[in-house]
């Protein structure tokens, strides 16, 4: 799925640099514990969190993050989009929850990523 | 208390080798981590992991290596007054030192326990805190080491062969 689809299904913002809504978007995982992040992506995947501090954006350097939506409105520092448009790490923003996030997207056919 | 974790086998052998030997590194680079210096923490891992990269190093072993110390350089920093790393690279493997300046694992066997932490609101708001870190770090390791007291400091070190 582009990330554009994924954007507009979400009803979402993109924070980051317009040109990565053309990114293809292959699997996703959703969680707030950053060790549960860590051990669990096994491979370049989406992620879907409520955290905003800037260690999210410093999880990009360790493990491969296709991009990174907010969920339930939180919207991270203007640093921490600068952060990211370095790495070349999209942006989402959406008001809804992480569990409708999840479920509109698994519903439209985006896997999980491999645990 | 001091203990080891080897994944491989006949590692602590090696290890104690390893030691005794004090084999010189291609490369040694050394990071100062802050207590409670969360805007900075990870810079170090996400350096080593890059430095490794340019080695030519596996990407299955780099996220292990990243994993394994970003992991232990949280713990640093959210659990200690402030400490160090010490990168060593050789041509096999990476040995990578965190050394913390107190104070202490009251009880490793705990710390090791998954689920148990001691981290408080501000570290648990972040993110951290699930007490999944030394697991963590010990899955993604061919060997850990540790050797901690209450009120000293705490050496962790893991060694991750490419």
């Amino acid at each position: 799925m582009k990330l554009r689809e994924l954007v507009e299904l979400l009803e979402g913002t993109i924070l980051t640099d317009p040109e990565h809504l053309d990114r293809e978007i292959t699997c996703a995982f959703g969680s707030d514990l950053i060790s549960d992040i860590l051990m669990c992506t096994k491979e370049a995947t989406l992620l879907l969190t409520g955290l905003t501090n800037p260690q999210v954006i410093r999880l990009s350097d360790m493990i491969d993050l296709l991009g990174i939506v907010f969920v339930r409105g939180k919207k991270p520092a203007e640093d921490l989009i600068e952060m990211a448009n370095e790495r070349d790490l999209p942006l989402i923003t959406t008001k809804f929850t992480l569990y409708k996030s999840a479920g509109i997207l698994y519903n439209t056919g985006l896997r999980s990523c491999k645990i | 208390m001091a203990e080891y974790w080897n994944i491989t086998e006949n590692a602590q052998v090696n290890f104690e080798k390893f030691k005794k030997e004090k084999p010189e590194p291609e490369m040694s680079i050394t990071y100062k981590v802050g207590h409670k210096d969360f805007v900075n923490s990870g810079k170090a891992s996400s350096e080593i992991k890059l430095m490794l990269k340019r080695l030519g190093v596996n990407p299955e072993i780099l996220r292990r290596v990243a994993v394994a110390s970003y992991e232990a350089e949280i713990n640093v920093t959210a659990h200690s007054i402030g400490g160090n790393i010490i990168c060593d690279i050789y041509l096999d493997c990476v040995h990578i030192k965190f050394k913390d300046n107190g104070p202490g694992i009251k009880s490793l066997e705990k710390a090791l326990e998954p689920g148990w932490s001691t981290a408080d609101d501000l570290v648990r708001e972040m993110g951290f805190g699930a007490g999944l870190g030394l697991p963590n770090i010990k899955k993604n390791s061919d060997i850990m080491h540790i050797d901690s007291e209450e009120s000293k400091s705490t050496l962790l070190e893991i060694i991750i062969f490419y």
